[in-house]
C-alpha cells in the first residue's frame, strides 16, 4: 500500500471499464423487477408471493456477494461502474460504482433484506407488503451506488415511498402519525437538497462548461466560501435527518417504533446509513472545505446525540423505543466518526454503519419474537423471559453486548477505531463520546436485567413464554455469525475500506488545505497528524492481522505522536 | 365586453380610412388543429340534432376522442413541419407557428383525448347526456389552441373568450345542482371582470406602443426608450392582472376554491388543464417574446406573485376537508411552480413550464376522474372520510389515485418529480434561489395533504376488518388488481383497465367505473410512470418549446 495508489481518486480512476455482467445495475433492477412481479400475482397465491420475495432477495445476495469477489482490494476508486446516458438533455446518467465505502453497505443491505422478509413478514396481505420490501431494497441499493448525484437523489426520495406505506399499512396504534411524521420530516428536509444539487451543478457548468451530475466530475468544483457552506448545509440537512442526527430526530423513535418489525430493522438497518453514507460520499466528497469549517459544530451534534440518545434510552418503558434512542446514540458515534477526518477514524465509522445495521436489525428482531409472544413493548411487563426461554436470552445478551461495544463482537471494532481516530484530532469531544458507551452499558443492561432476570408473574390465560423455534433462529443465525465474525476478524473488511477512506481524506485535505490557517487556530499542526494518521492507520491495518488489530492500532497513535515530536 | 367592441370599432374605423379592409391571406394548414376541433364541433352539432333518437354520450365522448386524434396528428405534422423548415407567422402575421405554440396545439389535443373517456361516466350517471358538454369542450380547446398561437393581443383577446366562455358553461353544466349554477355565476361574473381588465390594458399598450402585434411592440420597445412609461407599465399590469385571474394566480385567485368545489367534477379537472395550459401559454408568450425589454419590471412582480401562489396555495390546502376544494389550492401551488419557470424567462424556463403544464395536465385530469367516481351520483361525497379504507374496497381505484396523488407530490420516478425538478432547475440557472427553495418548502408542505389523503385509502391494508365492517362491504376485498396469469401483450394493456373497471353494485361503498373512465385514467397513470422512468421524449419535446417574435 504506497501513496501513489491512494491517488486523485475521487476525480478518476474507473477499473475494469464496462463489465461483461452489469453486476450494479442488476442490483437495482432485480429486486424492482421482481416487485412488480410480485405485483401481478394473485394475491391468494401467498405461497408464491413469499417464495418470489424470498428469491429475489437471495438473488441480490448472491449478487452482492459476486461483487465482492469481483472488487480489488487496495483500489481506492469506484469500480465496475456502469454508465448510460439516461436524460441526456440535463446531464443525468445511470451511472453506478462501488468502492470501498459502499460496498460493504450494499452487502449489509443484501443481508438484511431477506432476513427481515423471512423474520418478520406480514400477515394480512403479504402481497403489498413483499412488493412494497422489494421496492425498498432497489431504492436503497440505488442510493448507495449511484455515482449521479440526481441517480442518488431520486434512489433517496424514492426510499420514502415504500418505508411510508410499510408503516402506514402493517403499523401500530399510532401508525398514521409515525408514518407522515417520517415521510414529512425526511421529504422536506430533502427539498432543500434538490436545489442545492441543481445550483452545485450550475456553478460547475459556469466554470467547466460541462452538464453534469456525475460526482466524480462535481469533486473538482471551485466554491466560494459562502457559497461551499451553504450548499454543505442544505445537503447535510437531508442527511442530518434521515440519520438522524440530533436535534434533527424526532421522528425516529416515532417512526421505529410504530413500524411493523421488517420496518424497523430496514429503517434502522438500512435507511439511517442512508444518511451517513450521504455525508460521507456527498458531503466530504464535494465540499471538503465547508466540512473542515464546520467540523466542530457537527462532532458536537454528534456527541450530544451519544449522550443525549443514551440518557433518553435509559427511562424508556417501550423496548422498541428504548432502541431507537440507542440508535441515535450509536449513529451520533458514526457522525463523530466522520468528521473527526482521520482515516482511521472514517474507516471506523463506515465499519460502524455496517456493525450498527446487522446488530440493530438483530435486537428489532428480537423484539418483535418477544412482541409475538407476550403482545407488548412495555418492559414493566415483562419479567424473567430467561427462565422459560433461555436460548433466545442467550441471544439477546450476544446482540445486546455488541450493541454496547464488548470487545470480541462487531460493535467494539468500529467504535474504537471512531475513538480512537477521533482522539489524536478532537481530544475532548472523544472523551464526551467515550461517557456514551458507558451509558449504553447502564441502559441495555439495566433493560435486560427487567426483562429477562426475576420470576415470571403467570398471567392467568396466558401460554408460557415460549422458546426460540429453530426457524425463528434460522433467520438471527446469519447476524450472529457476522456478529462474532466481524468482531474477531474484521480485517478483509477494513482493507477494503480503508483505500477509498484514504483517497477520501486526502482528498478533503488537498482540497481544504489552501484557505488554511484559519485565524487563530493552530491548524497545521492537527493536519498533519491527520494525514500521517491517515497514512500509518491503514499502514498497521493493513500489516497486522485480526487478533492483533487493536494493539497494533494503540501502536499506531504513538507512532503518530512520536513522529511529530 | 363594451371595451372590446370599441377596440375593435375603433381599429375597423382606421382600416377603413386606410381605404378598406385587406383580407389577409388564409394559411389554413397554419390553423388546421383549430380548424378540426371547430369542424368536428359542428358535425357533432349536426349529428345529435338529426339523429332520430338521442345517442349515448359514450358515443359522443368516443367521436370527440377521435376529433383530438386527429388534432393530435394535425399537431404533430406542423411540429414535423416546424422543426423541418423553422417556424413561421400565417394570416397577416397574426398567427404565429414556431416550436413553443405547436407544443400546445399538441397538450391540448391530448387533454382531448383523454378528456372525453374520464367525463363519460359522470354523464351518464348523472343523467346529462347529449353533446353538449363535449361541444363546449372542443369550443374550449380550439380557443386554447388560439391563445397559444395567437401573435396579436386583439388576438389572444378573441381567444381568451372562446376558451372562457365554454368554461363558464361547463361549469353550471349541472344544472339540477344548485352550486353548480353557483359556481358557474361567480366564475362568469369574476371571469367577465378580468377580461374587461385585460381589453382594458390591450388598450394600454396599445396606446403606449402603436401597435397590438406582439413583433411590432417588441420591435417597437426595442428601437425605443420610453421615457413616461405610465401607460405602458399600466397596461403590461393589468394584462397581468388579466392572466394570473385565468391561471388563478394568488391574489387572483378567489374564485378557484369555489368554482372547482361547484363544478360537474370532470368539467374542474378539464378547467384546470385547459384554462392553465391557455392561459400560461398565452402569458409566457407576450412576456418573455414581447416585453423582455422591460424584464427589470416584470419579473419581480412575478417572483412576488410566484411566492404568494406557492405559499397560499399550500398552505391553505392544509386546513381541507373536502377533497375538490383541496385539490383546487393544490393547483394554487402548481400554478406557483409554472410561475417559476416565467420569472426565469429563459428558454430553459419556458421549457420547464412547458414541461410542469404537460405532466400536470394529466395529473390533474386523473385525479379529478377518480374523485367523480367516488363522489357517487349526485357528485356531493367528497369529503375527506369517504376514501377511508379505499385501498381495501377499490384496490386499482386507490392504486391509481395515490399514483396520480405522489407524482402531484413529486415523488420521483413520477413526471411529477421531473415537472418540478425541471422548473427548479430553471429558477436555479437564472439564479433565482430563494424562490426555487420557497418552491421546494411548498412542495413539501403540499405532500402533508397528498399523503393525508393515501394515508386514509390504505391504512388499513395491513388490517384484519373486524367482522361487523366486513359485512359491511360485501364481497370485499375486492381483488381487483389481480391480472390474469394467462395471457399476452392484449392482457397486459386490457388488464388494468379491466381491474379499474366496477360496475354500480348495490353496495353503497363501492362506487361505480366505468370502462371509458377507466381507459382515461390508465392512459394517464401510464404518462405519469412511464414517462417518470423515461422522461428523455418528453424532455426533447419540452425542449423544443422554442419562442419566436
Amino acid at each position: 500500500m504506497t501513496a501513489s495508489a491512494f491517488g486523485p481518486i475521487l476525480t478518476a480512476g474507473i477499473t475494469g471499464g464496462q463489465q461483461a455482467f452489469p453486476f450494479l445495475t442488476a442490483l437495482v433492477l432485480v429486486p424492482a423487477g421482481a416487485a412488480v412481479l410480485v405485483m401481478l400475482l394473485p394475491r391468494s397465491a401467498t405461497w408464491a408471493i413469499r417464495a418470489a420475495g424470498m428469491a429475489a432477495t437471495l438473488a441480490v445476495l448472491g449478487i452482492a456477494a459476486a461483487v465482492l469477489d469481483q472488487f480489488q482490494a487496495g483500489f481506492g476508486g469506484y469500480q465496475m461502474v456502469s454508465e448510460h446516458p439516461w436524460i441526456a438533455p440535463l446531464g443525468i446518467s445511470w451511472t453506478l460504482g462501488v468502492d470501498g465505502i459502499s460496498l460493504f453497505l450494499v452487502l449489509m443491505s443484501a443481508v438484511l433484506f431477506p432476513v427481515a422478509l423471512a423474520g418478520a413478514t406480514a400477515r394480512e396481505n403479504p402481497k403489498s407488503f413483499t412488493a412494497w420490501v422489494l421496492f425498498l431494497e432497489a431504492a436503497c441499493l440505488g442510493s448507495f451506488l449511484s455515482i449521479d448525484v440526481l441517480l442518488f437523489f431520486l434512489f433517496f426520495e424514492a426510499t420514502l415511498v415504500p418505508v411510508y406505506f410499510l408503516i402506514a399499512g402493517w403499523g401500530h396504534e399510532r401508525r398514521g402519525y409515525a408514518a407522515t411524521k417520517f415521510f414529512l420530516y425526511t421529504f422536506a428536509a430533502s427539498a432543500f437538497m434538490l436545489v442545492g444539487i441543481v445550483s452545485l451543478v450550475f456553478i460547475h457548468q459556469g466554470q467547466t462548461g460541462v452538464t453534469t451530475f456525475d460526482i466524480r466530475e462535481l469533486a473538482s468544483t471551485h466554491l466560494s466560501g459562502t457559497a461551499d457552506i451553504v450548499l454543505f448545509l442544505s445537503f447535510t440537512a437531508a442527511f442530518a435527518v434521515k440519520a438522524p442526527v440530533f436535534p434533527f430526530h424526532t421522528w425516529s423513535p416515532d417512526a421505529y417504533g410504530e413500524s411493523p418489525a421488517a420496518g424497523s430493522v430496514l429503517l434502522a438497518g438500512v435507511m439511517a446509513k442512508l444518511g451517513t453514507y450521504g455525508i460521507i460520499r456527498f458531503d466530504l466528497g464535494l465540499f471538503p472545505h465547508a466540512v473542515v469549517v464546520l467540523a466542530p459544530l457537527l462532532l458536537t451534534l454528534g456527541v450530544v446525540g451519544i449522550i443525549y440518545g443514551g440518557i433518553v434510552a435509559a427511562v424508556q418503558h417501550d423496548l422498541k423505543r428504548l432502541v431507537a434512542y440507542s440508535s441515535l446514540a450509536h449513529l451520533g458515534f458514526i457522525v463523530v466518526g466522520l468528521f473527526a477526518l482521520t482515516g482511521e477514524s472514517l474507516s471506523g465509522a463506515v465499519l460502524q454503519m455496517v456493525n450498527h445495521g446487522i446488530y440493530t436489525a438483530a435486537l428489532f428482531l428480537l423484539i418483535a419474537m418477544i412482541y409475538r409472544r407476550r403482545g407488548t413493548f412495555a418492559i414493566p411487563k415483562l419479567k424473567g423471559l430467561q427462565s422459560s426461554a433461555p436460548v433466545l436470552a442467550a441471544v439477546f445478551t450476544v446482540v445486546m453486548l455488541a450493541s454496547i461495544g464488548v470487545p470480541g463482537l462487531n460493535g467494539f471494532v468500529g467504535e474504537f477505531l471512531i475513538l480512537s481516530g477521533t482522539f489524536l484530532t478532537h481530544r475532548w469531544w472523544a472523551v464526551a463520546a467515550t461517557g456514551g458507551v458507558v451509558v449504553a452499558a447502564a441502559y441495555f443492561l439495566w433493560a435486560y436485567q427487567r426483562v429477562f432476570h426475576g420470576k415470571a408473574e403467570p398471567v392467568t390465560g396466558e401460554a408460557p413464554f415460549a422458546e426460540m423455534t429453530w426457524r425463528e433462529a434460522l433467520v438471527l443465525a446469519p447476524l450472529v455469525v457476522l456478529i462474532v465474525a466481524l468482531g474477531v476478524y474484521p480485517q478483509p473488511v477494513l482493507e477494503r475500506i480503508t483505500p477509498s477512506v484514504d483517497a477520501l481524506v486526502l482528498h478533503v485535505e488537498q482540497a481544504a488545505h489552501p484557505r488554511i490557517p484559519l485565524a487563530g487556530q493552530p491548524v497545521s499542526g492537527t493536519l498533519a497528524a491527520r494525514t500521517s494518521t491517515a497514512y500509518s492507520s491503514s499502514v498497521t491495518l493493513q500489516l497486522g492481522t485480526g487478533g492483533e488489530r487493536v494493539p497494533a492500532t494503540r501502536a499506531t497513535g504513538r507512532e503518530t505522536k512520536g513522529a511529530r515530536t | 365586453m363594451t371595451g372590446s367592441t370599441a377596440i375593435l370599432a375603433s381599429m375597423a374605423a382606421h382600416l377603413l380610412a386606410a381605404g378598406g379592409i385587406a383580407m389577409p391571406r388564409i394559411d389554413y394548414t397554419a390553423i388546421l388543429p383549430e380548424l378540426i376541433l371547430l369542424g368536428g364541433m359542428l358535425v357533432l352539432v349536426l349529428v345529435s340534432s338529426l339523429s332520430p333518437r338521442p345517442l349515448p354520450t359514450e358515443a359522443y365522448a368516443t367521436a370527440t376522442v377521435g376529433i383530438g386524434i386527429a388534432s393530435l396528428v394535425a399537431s404533430l405534422v406542423l411540429w414535423r413541419d416546424v422543426s423541418d423548415h423553422g417556424p413561421f407567422t400565417a394570416v397577416a402575421r397574426a398567427v404565429n407557428v414556431d416550436g413553443f405554440g405547436v407544443l400546445f396545439l399538441v397538450l391540448v389535443s391530448c387533454i382531448l383525448v383523454v378528456a372525453p373517456l374520464l367525463a363519460a361516466g359522470h354523464l351518464r350517471r348523472e343523467g346529462v347526456g347529449g353533446c353538449e358538454y363535449y361541444v363546449l369542450a372542443l369550443i374550449s380547446g380550439s380557443g386554447a389552441m388560439f391563445m397559444a398561437t395567437a401573435n396579436d393581443l386583439v388576438l389572444i383577446f378573441l381567444a381568451l373568450e372562446i376558451l372562457s366562455i365554454p368554461l363558464y358553461i361547463l361549469a353550471g353544466f349541472d344544472h339540477l345542482r344548485e352550486s353548480s349554477g353557483e359556481a358557474a355565476m361567480k366564475y362568469f361574473v369574476l371571469g367577465a371582470f378580468s377580461s374587461a381588465i385585460f381589453v382594458y390594458g390591450i388598450a394600454l399598450t396599445y396606446g403606449a406602443t402603436g401597435s397590438t402585434n406582439l413583433a411590432q411592440i417588441a420591435a417597437f420597445l426595442a428601437r425605443n426608450v420610453v421615457t413616461s412609461d405610465g401607460v405602458l407599465l399600466g397596461g403590461l399590469a393589468l394584462l397581468l392582472v388579466g392572466f394570473a385571474f385565468k391561471v388563478a394566480a394568488v391574489p387572483f385567485h378567489m374564485w378557484t376554491p369555489d368554482v372547482y368545489q361547484g363544478s360537474p367534477t370532470p368539467a374542474t379537472g378539464f378547467m384546470a388543464s385547459m384554462a392553465k395550459a391557455g392561459g400560461f401559454a398565452a402569458l409566457l408568450r407576450v412576456f418573455v417574446t414581447t416585453f423582455p425589454t422591460l424584464r427589470g419590471t416584470w419579473q419581480p412582480a412575478i417572483w412576488v406573485i410566484a411566492v404568494l401562489t406557492l405559499v397560499l396555495g399550500a398552505v391553505v390546502a392544509l386546513v381541507q376537508s373536502d377533497v375538490k376544494r383541496m385539490l383546487a389550492y393544490s393547483s394554487i401551488n402548481h400554478a406557483g411552480f409554472v410561475l417559476l419557470g416565467l420569472q426565469a424567462a429563459t428558454a430553459r424556463g419556458v421549457a420547464g413550464s412547458v414541461f410542469y403544464l404537460f405532466t400536470y395536465s394529466f395529473l390533474v385530469l386523473g385525479s379529478f376522474a377518480v374523485v367523480s367516481a367516488v363522489g357517487g351520483k349526485g357528485d356531493e361525497r367528497h369529503g375527506l372520510e369517504r376514501y377511508r379504507g379505499l385501498g381495501r374496497r377499490q384496490p386499482a381505484l386507490a392504486v391509481t389515485f395515490a399514483v396520480l396523488l405522489l407524482a402531484q407530490a413529486g415523488a420521483p420516478f413520477t413526471t411529477g418529480f421531473f415537472a418540478k425538478f425541471y422548473v427548479v432547475e430553471a429558477a436555479v440557472s437564472a439564479h433565482s434561489y430563494a424562490l426555487a427553495a420557497v418552491a421546494m418548502g411548498t412542495a413539501a408542505v403540499a405532500a402533508f395533504f397528498y399523503l393525508r389523503l393515501v394515508f386514509l385509502m390504505f391504512s388499513d391494508v395491513g388490517r384484519t376488518i373486524p367482522t361487523h365492517e366486513g359485512a359491511a362491504t360485501g364481497g370485499t376485498p375486492t381483488d381487483t388488481l389481480e391480472m390474469p396469469s394467462a395471457g399476452g401483450v392484449a392482457t397486459l394493456v386490457a388488464a388494468p383497465v379491466a381491474a379499474l373497471v366496477e360496475v354500480a353494485e348495490p353496495d353503497p361503498a363501492i362506487v361505480a367505473v366505468s370502462p371509458w373512465v377507466a381507459a382515461g385514467l390508465v392512459l394517464c397513470v401510464a404518462t405519469t410512470l412511464v414517462f417518470g422512468v423515461w422522461p428523455q421524449p418528453l424532455v426533447d419535446f419540452a425542449h423544443q418549446a422554442t419562442l419566436i417574435i
